[in-house]
């Protein structure tokens, strides 16, 4: 073939391929519109049907109010403390130890073969279904530490249960921040904490911080584990009691979970589903204000 | 002229890998000293040694003496030797924060916690660094809007917030155009009145333009050391006079 040939052949292979790329970019993309469309229309009919179910029956009395057999009345008030104080204990034990123990691995930790089993043992444990974690917690904090069915037992197997979420997240944050910070800040003279609580740790506060979302998460949605730890108690609680040994109480999902299985009370359920969606995403949201007042 | 640093007998293991072998140098003070050599000479592994950065680096093994002003680097704090052995990097690596809060991180780190003291230092260092005018109306915004050669400088004013005895540049104009290159060779020749300073590059005319001394590397061995008007004209090694003249490497 002579050069005009081979030039005119390349021409046509050119163009060839060229609507091939785009008749296949084109189904591509559509593709990916369609997935991205059913995430999000999916999602706005679970929520949207959860507000549709529940805010009519979300009343003032329903906030306010402890649940009375005798007065026939229904509240969750305790339910929504109860959630609180399991969520503030969980992160106040799970915060420090995990996001220390991330630290350790990936700041200090020069034994790399200690450091890669402690990942696959957070790994292996992260993904443990959380009734295990339930009956481990029930073994160890109700029985053998005697704190009882209580909001403090539960609380803490549910520290212990996202542990391993934070330790992941955090180390996976602090990987990202870049070596080149750690290396000026050490030819500064700093020491290895300075240079971790100066440098490394705020440069990684987005990625802990949706740690701690996704741990808050965790906490929020599980009732399982918490069945056997904390209890179906519906008493209102004051802070000092729920750090109490002894103090058992119901957080929301559990008491939905008793609401629409044992007593077929649906429009409660879907209420307490509308405070529960608020809950989580006003805690979203202020976890990531903070971030960003501590980023500063 | 009397040395700053000098090192007796100095080995380097990476592992089995000899980086280092029998490294004898006198650097003196208040002097621009070039390092050149090939990659993997081990050149800015010798740099390194010198502020114990390689102190970070797992299966490191070092054998011999680094002497800054008589004492051995061994037996003093580490971070107080990397205060008075201050290290600029290849790629400039301003933290995530603000001008000012560059700048007071060292000081900072000294105790110096002060506003006014701070703010003075601040200023100075800027101005050693001929930065100050590009910087002084954003000293609060961060230092990761700057250029590629403005961000260098500072890193620069940075080190010598904290008064370094001793400055270490690794490469450090090797990602820069040639206009913020020619910038941090005025900076560096105005600032060896104070400082002594040791910079790796592989940039020979950089070398040739502003060093006093030029020593080179070899497969981990010192090859020749000596002024680098000597060095560049009359080298007494075959093997330096092969690389100058760009017949290897």
């Amino acid at each position: 073939m002579d050069a005009a040939g081979t030039a005119d052949l390349i021409i046509t292979a050119k163009e060839k391929i060229s609507v091939k790329r785009r008749v296949k970019g084109a189904v591509l993309r559509g593709l990916m519109y369609f997935a991205a469309a059913l995430t999000t229309v999916l999602l706005a009919a679970i929520i949207g049907y959860i507000f549709y179910r529940g805010v009519p029956y979300v009343t003032w009395n329903l906030l306010s109010t402890k649940p009375s057999l005798l007065d026939d009345n229904v509240g969750i008030l305790p339910n929504i403390l109860n959630t609180l104080y399991i969520i503030v204990i969980a992160l106040v034990f799970a915060l420090p130890i995990g996001i220390g123990t991330a630290v350790y691995l990936n700041e200090y930790a020069t034994n790399k073969k200690l450091v890669r089993i402690i990942e696959l043992a957070t790994e292996t444990l992260s993904g443990i279904p959380s009734i295990i974690y339930g009956l481990a917690g029930m073994l160890i904090f109700v029985q053998a530490l005697n704190f009882g069915t209580s909001i403090l037992a539960g609380a803490l197997t549910l520290a212990v249960m996202t542990l391993p979420i934070i330790i992941r997240t955090t180390q996976e944050a602090l990987k990202t921040v870049p070596d080149s910070y750690r290396e000026g800040a050490l030819a500064l003279g700093s020491g290895r904490w300075h240079m971790v609580r100066t440098v490394v740790l705020p440069c990684a506060m987005d990625g802990i911080v949706t740690g701690i979302i996704l741990s808050i998460g965790r906490i929020v949605g599980e009732s399982a584990a918490l069945l056997y730890t904390a209890g179906m108690a519906n008493e209102i609680l004051n802070p000092v009691k729920a750090v109490t040994p002894g103090n058992p109480g119901a957080t929301l999902t559990v008491s939905l979970y008793m609401y629409a299985k044992e007593r077929g009370q649906f429009n409660v359920a879907f209420a307490i589903a509308v405070i529960l969606l608020l809950i989580t995403f006003v805690i979203n949201v202020s976890a990531k204000a903070a971030a960003r007042k501590l980023r500063k | 002229m009397t040395s700053v640093i000098e090192t007796k007998d100095l080995n380097l293991w990476y592992g089995k890998h000899h980086a280092l072998m029998d490294i004898n140098i006198d650097i003196p003070e208040k002097q621009i000293t070039a390092l050149i050599g090939p990659s993997g000479c081990g050149k800015s592994t010798f740099l390194r040694t010198l502020n114990r950065m390689n102190d970070l680096i797992e299966d490191v093994k070092i054998d011999g003496k680094v002497l800054l002003k008589g004492e051995d680097i061994n037996s003093m704090d580490v971070n107080v030797l990397r205060s008075r052995v201050g290290m600029v990097f290849q790629k400039a690596n301003p933290f995530p924060m603000s001008v000012y809060d560059n700048i007071a991180y060292g000081p900072r780190i000294l105790g110096i916690h002060k506003k006014k003291e701070l703010d003075k230092i601040v200023e100075t260092s800027l101005k050693q660094a001929a930065i100050w005018d590009e910087c002084k109306g954003r000293l609060r915004t961060s230092a990761l809007g700057m250029s590629g050669g403005q961000q260098q400088r500072l890193c620069i004013a940075r080190t010598l917030a904290v008064k370094p005895e001793v400055l270490l540049l690794d490469e450090s104009t090797s990602a820069l155009d040639p206009v913020s290159t020619s910038k941090i060779e005025d900076l560096l020749l105005e600032l060896k009145k104070k400082y002594t300073i040791i910079m790796v590059t592989h940039n020979m005319q950089q070398a040739a333009r502003i060093a006093d001394k030029t020593a080179f590397f070899l497969l981990g061995e010192l090859i020749e050391y000596d002024d680098t008007e000597k060095i560049f004209s009359h080298p007494s090694d075959r093997r330096t006079e092969d690389y100058i003249t760009g017949r290897f490497g």
